[in-house]
């Protein structure tokens, strides 16, 4: 089983993110993962276009506050994920209408449609726990997201 | 006797397995296909990959299947309308989720 803290992007935990429109998270989000060295900058627009059109087609915000919008492009070699926390909340046109406080941003390979469910899968697997989600939205640093995705892996939270 | 003459509606259980065809597998978008359909049946569905075995009408728990191509879900419907959500679920499912 993969982990959490093998697929996000340490430089690219966000934990206070200010802006509340979808497209800006989104392409915040993106540039921190390219920052981070999981994408090359020249596919920067291509990234945010497919993500974008994605969230159109239906939306990634999957109901109790959180989205995993995901991408998967030829030019990135290793799955990576950035997190994002908005204390005040982004509209996702999320499927049971409510903010988004945390965003999973999955960047994958298009050659591996395996890696990307699993990555899901642990992603998902966590998200559906009320605990890891209460923690992740209360949290404020980076520090207290990585402490989060260890005990996450560790699997030392309750359900 | 009118009492007894309106019929309650029988519980029927129905089940029936399904390989994953489509070459992505089971990501969001099909996942979400596969919750929508369920939503339109009153019953109650599960669905089961290997040992693990979630609810068919939520689509965070779906995601937890990881299903690829080529594994097999067993879909089991409790409630009056089951062998109806079996039939249409299996449709959508053997049908690639109208993916390559």
């Amino acid at each position: 089983m993969a982990k959490l803290t093998d697929i996000v992007a340490s430089t690219a935990i966000l934990p206070a993110i200010s802006s509340s429109d979808r497209d800006a998270v989104i392409t915040e989000l993106i540039d921190a993962l390219i920052a981070s060295g999981a994408a090359p900058v020249s596919i920067r627009q291509e990234l945010i276009s497919k993500l974008l059109d994605r969230e159109r087609l239906g939306s990634t915000g999957f109901g109790k506050g959180v989205a995993v919008p995901h991408v998967k492009h030829k030019s990135v070699k290793k799955m990576a994920a950035a997190i994002g926390l908005s204390p005040r909340g982004v509209d996702f046109r999320a499927l049971d209408n409510q903010p988004v406080y945390s965003i999973f941003l999955l960047l994958s390979p298009d050659d591996r449609p395996e890696d990307h469910l699993h990555a899901m899968e642990v992603i998902f697997k966590n998200l559906s726990k009320d605990t890891f989600r209460r923690f992740l939205r209360q949290a404020s640093t980076v520090e207290d997201v990585t402490t989060l995705l260890e005990e996450a892996d560790g699997q030392h939270l309750a359900a | 006797m009118i009492a007894l003459s309106l019929s309650t509606p029988v519980i029927t259980s129905h089940s029936l397995k399904v390989k994953i065809i489509n070459r992505l597998g089971l990501h969001a978008r099909p996942a979400m296909t596969f919750v929508d359909v369920a939503m339109t049946f009153a019953c109650e569905i599960t669905v089961t990959k290997g040992d693990t075995t979630v609810n068919g009408k939520s689509i965070m728990e779906m995601m937890m299947l990881a299903a690829g191509q080529g594994s097999e879900l067993e879909i089991l419907a409790t409630g009056c309308d089951a062998e109806k959500a079996c039939t249409a679920l299996h449709a959508v499912v053997a049908g690639g989720f109208d993916e390559e």
